[in-house]
């Protein structure tokens, strides 16, 4: 579970986010939605233990990220937006060493890593170096790396940018699988469909503050529109960085 | 952790295995070799290179000439005047030409100073060793002539030697080989710096580059300690570098045969060994300062860049040693990478190293190596980091 309250941070003369107060519950998957610049990924990087707030906290399983983050961030398997592998790594390597560097027994962490590339149906290129991997094959590599230590919250920012089809459906079930098993999911997007086939609870982000929460129908009824589309439309006040 | 999965990284990328296994250990020594070889075949040969002499009018001077013959110098007869013998040094048909002036023979007779006309181009180098030998017999037959001058007229030659001067050259063997391998403390700090190059950039700039810096960040381990681990990895490429290198230079050497030169190398095992001694310390010091600037730079390229000219700050202290003649001293000793040109330099001459002056050095360099890591730790800590 993921708690975050009265988040700020600045960067230099411009606020990235003020005040962003949210909860990502267990067994469900929230969505972050928000227009380019909202302050989406700002709010995942203090989550996640990159950058450190100039106010307020997050809390994830009740370690709080601030005063906490060795140990919230053994709780969290994260995957950044630009998650890059190591090219001279094969995929199995690439789990193995952040396996690794959690702590995790050598013995372990290979059972662990034979299970995610099984569930990822990896097999095919588990052994080859990951230089010439496909968009879709290195987001496996980067989500399986987020999950060897079985983490019990997910953090995605952005996961289906540049994905085909198959890929961002295979994402989905896999998602859903972890919700299935009691895990919390909190991803960011802008892409308005995807939140709405797949989220539980929306929170929806402009200008650094959150602006609306709740599940799509609450949302819906919120700006008084049937069209998710049209309600965070209506909700941010403009189309303008909409995808 | 981190130390292994950086190396076992980089032993499969070529570029870094180039710069680090190849380029160090087999190129610099082979160069080294070239050069060695270039010098020493110019040093020997020059002294019996065939010397050749255009002499203008020869026959107005047969005794010059015959004495120029006895000293192995060539003579080419020709038949110039001023113009012409400007005109043919001038477009290298002759490097060098004697021109015998018609009053030559006359003036000799009369006991007056006879002329003699050199022509060459002081501003080409390659011939200043014939034109000085070329002196020196003329010099040599004009003493000669001064001396049955004087002896004609009843008058000891000696008068003319009031001082008898001899050069006492105490160079050993060991310390004049110095000479040609003052290149090598330079060679080899520059090899184990550029060892670690491609892995100190590959590992922080490359990284955040390649977006994988984030996930990194997110594991439980303090990012000094990333740092350190990279650091570490950086250090053991460098060092396998220098061993590398030495172990080359040490064959190439006892191929080379310095012996030929008057030259006692001295670059046995053990001597190897203390180089790589006096050398290792500096690892941990240049993998934290190349890490650093690697790490500050936004880009791969900017990384290479920096870290590129950053290559040349510890050659800095040896160029500044050698314009200005510096000695070693104990307060010199205190300067990392001279301190290790001024042992290897030692080690080269077999001249017996102070202790202190040994620990001071690895002392030196060990703590201020250790501020940098410490440094390296604290700019990994920064948010900027990310970029």
């Amino acid at each position: 579970m993921i708690e975050i309250s009265g988040l700020c941070k600045r960067f230099g003369a411009v606020t990235a986010i003020r005040d962003v107060t949210m909860r990502a519950a267990d067994g469900r998957i929230t969505g972050l939605l928000g227009p380019n610049g909202a302050g989406k990924s700002t709010t995942l990087r203090i989550l996640y233990t990159v950058l450190r707030a100039d106010a307020g906290d997050a809390e994830v399983d009740g370690v709080s990220v601030t005063r906490a983050p060795l140990e919230a961030r053994r709780r969290i398997g994260v995957l950044p937006h630009a998650a890059g592998i190591y090219p001279h790594l094969s995929a199995r390597e690439n789990i193995l060493y952040f396996g690794a560097l959690h702590g995790i027994a050598r013995a372990v962490c290979e059972e662990r890593a034979a299970q995610l590339l099984e569930m990822l149906e990896m097999q095919d290129y588990a052994e080859r170096p990951a230089k010439g991997f496909s968009q879709g094959q290195r987001l496996k590599t980067a989500l399986a790396r987020a999950l060897v230590h079985g983490p019990q919250n997910l953090i995605l920012d952005e996961p289906t940018n540049g994905l085909d089809v198959m890929a961002v459906r295979n994402l989905r079930a896999l998602l859903a699988r972890l919700r299935a098993h009691g895990h919390c999911v909190l991803f960011s997007s802008h892409v308005m469909q995807e939140v709405a086939a797949l989220c539980d609870d929306v929170v929806v982000i402009a200008h650094g503050c959150v602006v609306a929460s709740g599940t799509p129908d609450e949302i819906r009824a919120h700006a008084g529109r049937d069209d998710l589309e049209e309600a965070f439309v209506r909700i941010i006040g403009s189309v303008e960085g909409l995808a | 952790m981190v130390l292994c999965k950086e190396l076992r990284e980089s032993l499969r990328e070529r570029r870094t295995l180039f710069s680090a296994l190849l380029l160090g250990p087999v190129f610099v020594p082979a160069l080294f070799a070239l050069m060695l070889n270039l010098m020493i075949r110019h040093g020997s040969s020059e002294a019996e290179a065939p010397l050749e002499v255009a002499v203008s009018h020869a026959e107005r001077a047969p005794n010059l000439v015959s004495q120029l013959d006895q000293h192995g110098i060539g003579v080419v007869r020709v038949d110039y005047d001023d113009r012409a013998a400007r005109a043919a040094v001038q477009s290298r048909r002759h490097s060098l030409v004697l021109l015998i002036p018609e009053l030559y023979a006359r003036q000799l007779d009369s006991a007056a100073p006879a002329p003699l006309l050199l022509y060459a181009d002081s501003s080409d180098g390659s011939d200043e060793q014939g034109r000085a030998r070329l002196r020196a017999v003329l010099s040599q037959y004009n003493s000669g002539l001064a001396r049955l001058r004087l002896l004609a007229r009843g008058i000891d030659p000696l008068v003319l030697s009031p001082i008898a001067l001899q050069d006492v050259d105490v160079a050993t063997p060991a310390s004049r080989s110095v000479l040609a391998l003052g290149m090598l403390s330079y060679l080899l700090l520059l090899t184990m710096f550029t060892g670690g190059l491609y892995l100190a950039i590959d590992a922080t700039a490359g990284e955040r580059e390649r977006g994988s810096l984030e996930p990194l960040l997110t594991v439980p381990v303090p990012r000094a300690q990333l740092i350190y681990g990279k650091i570490a990895a950086a250090c053991a490429f460098m060092l396998l570098s220098l061993t590398l290198t030495v172990t080359a230079i040490a064959l190439v050497l006892s191929h080379v045969g310095l012996e030929r030169f008057g030259m006692s190398a001295n670059f046995g095992p053990a001597t190897a060994l203390a180089a790589i001694g006096c050398c290792a310390p500096l690892a941990p010091l240049g993998a934290a300062l190349m890490t650093i600037v690697a790490a500050s730079t936004r880009t791969y390229r900017e990384a290479q860049t920096y870290v590129g000219l950053m290559l040349f700050v510890p050659t800095f202290p040896l160029i500044f040693a050698s314009a200005i003649g510096l000695k070693p001293s104990t307060a010199l000793m205190a300067v990392p990478c001279l301190s290790q040109h001024f042992l290897i330099t030692s080690l080269l001459r077999a001249e017996p190293i102070p202790g202190a002056y040994l620990a001071l050095s690895i002392g030196s360099t060990l703590v201020l190596g250790a501020l940098l890591i410490a440094l390296a730790g604290r700019l990994y800590r920064r948010e900027a980091l990310l970029g």
